[in-house]
């Protein structure tokens, strides 16, 4: 449709509407009911009508048309208070998670705490133990920053014969949020830390009374004991009223519901850095600690569970890539297979432990290949292959996949998980 | 000039307040100096201490006074164990607690089956773990008797410790777990070997 035919089409309808005002009061109603059938979809009638008036709903949601924009549950476990959910990352832009689309992991369910109530204490190997409540907390100086959080088990399915069926389910332990806070180095200013003080065990209030120990030399670093999430308070899922933050470490070391920090002279050695989170190698012997989330990225439009709508012609490739161990220096993308790369555009500098945005023009010829996406992180480390993550891990090592993922692009413009079944 | 004067109002009820509060010690100032040390938070009682002090180190250290046999262990487990973890901690179908019993040498099959048993290195966590989070539908229930009783059944499922044994601070920390010595201290390996290919490279193994 031309637009001169367009503006022709509101005229007419105009015309129509004048002509039943002379009518009276019923008419005009018929009249511009009249009008809004001839005019179809040229005049919507979202500016036929008035709107909603403000505050409606006081905490603003999205649009209904969005409902299918959620987190989903894992299948794979026998009681969802001890589950996991993830983020629908092929339905998110930019680098920031929205809050109530976080992924979760809780290990039996998700309290319920007064911030008047909450405490935080701080003692062991210290000079001064103290407690905390949320106000003393919030009075002292605080930073906001940006970083991803990622489950060492995201993307575990690809270590095994039953590989994702979509990006979210695969790689949707993972999320990026501004997280507001105090440093945890000037808490322990404040306690004073013994010299002999070498690891700190971070316990939280929860019903799991999650557990794990932390290095002084992160703890000293860029550790965070937050409160804020995008600007408001953490919710409830991620640890509200405080948490740690351990940027660029395994998401289960950020203990949420935070409720005492203990210094001592070696690791405690809790269920969920032996039993948990630590990695088997193919000779019986597990790896324990691994606590950096390396380098990794994902292509999130067109991705594994979706579809190129339209057949082929010009598709925006875009996706999201991180480093536990810093920025991101490059992302490469292959739209045939990994036999050829081409450097991605970044939206902007990339933030250290951050998610950064990648894209990458391509025109679709409509037959069927492979796409994938190849980070190189500041430190030079190289985004591995499944093959050489595999030949070198075996396949129950469990955590800390982090190798290309290659969507299967069909005839008919179905996106799969190249290693599915069926794919 | 009214507005004038509404200002010198303001500024000499600003000098009376800096006097007076400075008088009382609470002298302004911005910048790092604004917050002390020691300013913030409260010394925690001895008794909130103890009560939030119940993580056990893994040479023992914590574990509270008490004691349980295997057989005392035995009875409390089918009770309030059983239900979640199998009669003898055997898990599987519809146990949503999961096995806590057997995989002794499977660990480097391909196939491991990671228990108490067979993945744990020290029975201390046994103690700490069932302490703050077993049963799970009603943690921290049970006293330290009942945990060194169901710890001392659960080892004793898994050969570790004999039918007569009896658990207590002592006897707990020495217990020396099969897998003490299967754990590598180390942060995630840098793999070195895929390199950042643009022409010519080897096509993406897709194969299942
Ligand atoms: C209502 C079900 C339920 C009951 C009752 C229960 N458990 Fe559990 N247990 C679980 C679940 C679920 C987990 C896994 C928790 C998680 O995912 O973090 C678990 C984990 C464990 C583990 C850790 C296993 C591992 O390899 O890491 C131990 C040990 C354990 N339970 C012992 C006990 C003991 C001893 C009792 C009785 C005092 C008990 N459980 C009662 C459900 C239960």
């Amino acid at each position: 449709m031309t637009k001169a035919e367009d503006v022709g089409g509101i005229d007419r309808g105009r015309r129509r509407l004048i002509a039943g005002a002379a009518l009276g009061g019923s008419s005009v109603l018929m009249a511009r009911t009249a009008m809004a059938q001839a005019a179809g979809p040229l005049v919507p009638q979202s500016m036929l009508e008035q709107g909603q008036p403000v505050v409606t709903p006081p905490y603003g949601v999205p649009s209904k048309f969005e409902k299918d924009v959620v987190r989903r549950p894992t299948d794979g476990t026998p009681t969802d208070l001890s589950s996991w959910s993830f983020t629908p990352l092929q339905d998110l832009h930019g680098i920031i998670t929205p809050n109530g689309l976080f992924y979760e992991r809780h290990h039996n369910g998700v309290p319920t705490i007064d911030p008047d109530q909450h405490k935080l204490m701080i003692h062991g190997l210290v000079e001064r133990p103290l407690v905390f409540t949320m106000n003393d907390l919030m009075r002292f100086p605080a930073v906001s920053v940006i970083h991803f959080l990622e489950c060492s088990g995201n993307s575990l399915s690809e270590y095994g014969s039953k590989p994702a069926a979509n990006v979210q389910t695969s790689h949707g332990l993972l999320s990026c949020v501004e997280w507001t806070g105090v440093r945890l180095s000037t808490l322990l200013d404040a306690v004073g830390v013994k010299p002999e003080g070498k690891w700190i065990l971070a316990e939280g209030a929860d019903a799991a009374a999650m557990t794990r120990s932390i290095p002084m030399e992160k703890a000293l670093d860029d550790a965070l004991i937050a409160f804020g999430q995008n600007g408001e308070a953490l919710r409830p899922e991620q640890g509200y009223p405080v948490r740690l933050l351990l940027p660029g470490f395994e998401g289960n070391m950020s203990i949420k519901w935070l409720r005492r920090l203990k210094v001592g002279d070696q690791p405690f050695m809790t269920r969920e850095e032996t039993s948990k989170y630590t990695d088997l190698m193919p000779d019986g012997k597990a790896r324990q600690f691994t606590f950096t989330m390396q380098a990794k990225s994902v292509i999130t439009s067109p991705a594994a569970g979706g579809m190129i709508e339209g057949g082929p012609g010009p598709v925006q490739i875009s996706g999201i890539a991180w480093s536990g161990a810093g920025r991101v220096k490059k992302v490469d993308v292959s739209v045939d297979g990994g036999r050829s790369w081409s450097e991605a555009t970044l939206d902007g500098e990339p933030l250290p432990k951050a998610l950064t945005r990648f894209r990458l023009p391509w025109r679709w010829d409509g037959s069927p290949t492979v796409i994938a996406s190849r980070v190189t992180d500041e430190t030079g480390y190289v985004q591995p292959t499944r093959k050489d993550l595999i030949s070198e891990r075996g396949n129950a090592y469990t955590y800390h996949y982090n190798a290309i993922a290659p969507w299967k692009i069909g005839q008919n413009g179905e996106v799969t998980n190249a290693y599915a079944a069926g794919a | 000039m009214p507005m004038l004067q509404e200002h010198k109002t303001a500024a000499a009820l600003a000098a009376v307040f800096l006097a007076a509060s400075t008088a009382a010690g609470f002298a302004q100032s911005a910048g790092k100096e604004g917050v002390t040390k020691t300013e913030l938070g409260s010394t925690p009682s001895d008794d909130m201490m103890k009560a939030w002090n119940i993580d056990i180190a893994p040479d023992g250290r914590n574990l509270p006074d008490g004691s349980g046999s295997v057989s005392q262990g035995q009875e409390i487990f089918a009770s309030t164990c059983a239900a979640c973890h199998g009669e003898k901690g055997e898990g599987g179908e519809g146990m949503i607690g999961g096995r806590l019993v057997g995989g002794k040498d499977t660990l480097a099959t391909g196939k491991p089956v990671k228990t108490v048993g067979s993945y744990w290195p020290y029975a201390t966590t046994l103690y700490d773990y069932v302490h703050r989070a077993m049963p799970f539908n009603a943690p921290q229930s049970l006293t330290p008797d009942q945990v060194y009783a169901v710890s001392a059944y659960v080892l004793n499922l898994n050969g570790i410790v004999p039918d007569d044994a009896v658990m207590d601070k002592e006897t707990l920390a020495k217990v020396e777990m099969p897998n003490r010595d299967g754990f590598v201290q180390m942060d995630t390996k840098t793999l070195a070997k895929t390199t950042a290919c643009m022409k010519d490279c080897t096509p993406l193994d897709v194969s299942k």
